[in-house]
């Protein structure tokens, strides 16, 4: 318990770099996965093992104690650390908790009255009297594309219906689960959150890919989305995105019309044994996270049934 | 995450929900009145006008489009969605938290000055222009 109680809160600093490294590897949909079972995972191991701390920690106190009949106090953590250490975890997973009730509550409000402030029934296009170039999926039963007058007169009729099979494909695939899953993760431990961008640019890749399956031709979903794109600069020149001060990349805009050209440069990552190591070290991250907080609670509980008098030391 | 591959060029196969998100677009992109015929010219000829005439008296029964007399037939408007309501404003609502990516993934996000360069760059090479 002493030592593999922390590892699951460790474990992300590698194990995000490493699925970050491997997402970029992949196609978009395994990606996506990926990336998205690599953050719900690493946050449910480093959630347990903030719960064991602040168990084991609670324990401590005769008022928990005299709960669980414990007979002689439990050591699972050494007494300077335990009580630190459990009112932090406690404060962290209530924290986190709190986070994570409240970001799910407000998608979940602000779904409804965007859905509520369009016609039902009138199909999946939703069209807004607006001359801004916009388009976006809004997930729900059913799930509808709104997309403004000024991105329909943007497009050629070609490039639309590319525009509308990309959003279909974030409707279908129900790609907003993928997105609150690493959001919510991102709640529950700090190194999480950098998934998300990769996460979002893996799901864009995935409906640029199945857009341009559905119109049968990449450099026509290539141009809707390059077109799309500089229609919406022109409108709001004053809008631009914010360069990132790290990134010294293109963003995700370009990087989706070259991989649909088929032009982006090689990739970092040879898919040889480059990529089996970091999928060798990611797997090795996740199984460590998982088996050290299946361990810490296995400790946890013998130390428990020792205090309480039943097991022998 | 269902994705085909080998839905191609074959517009008269596609579920009819597809087919009528063209044509609206169509009479939304056009911004006045068309008749079946002009819809079917505004899209490039790929469906049939007696296709085109289908969607559009399905698109009047659903209330998504009201229509005209005009000579013999109909020309076609599209009804508002939500009248007076902006993309923007309805995106403002739904990204009040700085984690606008949870709710919604826009179809393209914004560019800056090097992403609106490389971006004109690869559409003239691909054949395309960069309007």
């Amino acid at each position: 318990m002493i030592f593999s109680v922390w590892i699951p809160l460790l474990v992300p600093f590698l194990a995000v770099p490493a699925a970050r490294r491997l997402a970029e590897a992949l196609p978009p949909r395994p990606a996506a996965w990926l990336l998205a079972t690599a953050a719900t995972g690493l946050a449910a191991c480093s959630t347990a093992a903030l719960g064991l701390i602040a168990l084991a920690g609670a324990l401590r106190l005769p008022f928990f104690a005299s709960l669980e009949d414990l007979t002689s106090p439990l050591d699972a953590l050494p007494a300077w650390l335990a009580f630190p250490a459990a009112a932090t975890a406690a404060g962290l997973v209530a924290a986190s908790g709190l986070a994570l009730v409240r970001t799910a509550r407000h998608h979940l409000a602000e779904l409804r009255a965007a859905h509520g402030r369009l016609t039902p029934g009138t199909g999946e296009l939703a069209v807004l009297r607006d001359p801004t170039p916009d388009a976006y999926a809004l997930p729900g039963r059913p799930g509808r594309i709104v997309v403004t007058t000024g991105m329909l007169q943007a497009l050629g009729p070609a490039e639309r219906e590319a525009l509308f099979a990309h959003e279909r494909a974030h409707l279908k695939s129900r790609h907003h689960l993928f997105l609150a899953a690493a959001e919510l993760a991102a709640h529950c431990h700090p190194s999480l959150r950098s998934l998300r961008a990769p996460l979002a640019y893996a799901l864009e890749r995935a409906a640029d890919e199945y857009a341009a399956g559905a119109v049968g031709d990449r450099k026509l979903a290539a141009r809707a989305i390059g077109r799309a794109a500089l229609a919406a600069r022109a409108a709001q020149p004053g809008a631009a995105r914010p360069r990132a001060v790290l990134a010294a990349a293109a963003g995700p805009v370009p990087r989706r019309v070259a991989a649909l050209l088929d032009r982006r440069p090689a990739p970092r990552l040879p898919s040889s044994r480059g990529a089996r190591f970091i999928a060798a070290v990611l797997l090795g991250c996740l199984c460590a996270s998982a088996t050290s907080a299946i361990e810490a609670a296995a400790d946890l509980h013998g130390g428990i049934e020792t205090a309480q008098g039943e097991a022998p030391r | 995450m269902t994705v085909t591959g080998d839905a191609g060029h074959g517009d008269a196969r596609r579920p009819a929900g597809e087919l009528e998100a063209g044509v609206l677009a169509a009479l939304w992109a056009a911004g006045a009145p068309l008749t079946p015929g002009e819809v079917q010219a505004g899209l490039g000829g790929r469906l049939a006008r007696t296709t085109v005439t289908t969607i559009l008296s399905r698109l009047h029964d659903k209330g998504a489009v009201t229509r005209t007399r005009v000579g013999r037939g109909y020309a076609y408007t599209p009804t508002e969605d939500a009248p007076g309501l902006t993309a923007r404003r309805m995106h403002t609502e739904l990204a009040k938290e700085e984690d606008r990516s949870t709710v919604l993934a826009r179809f393209v996000s914004q560019l800056s000055d090097e992403d609106e360069q490389l971006l004109r760059a690869l559409l003239e090479e691909s054949g395309g222009d960069g309007q």
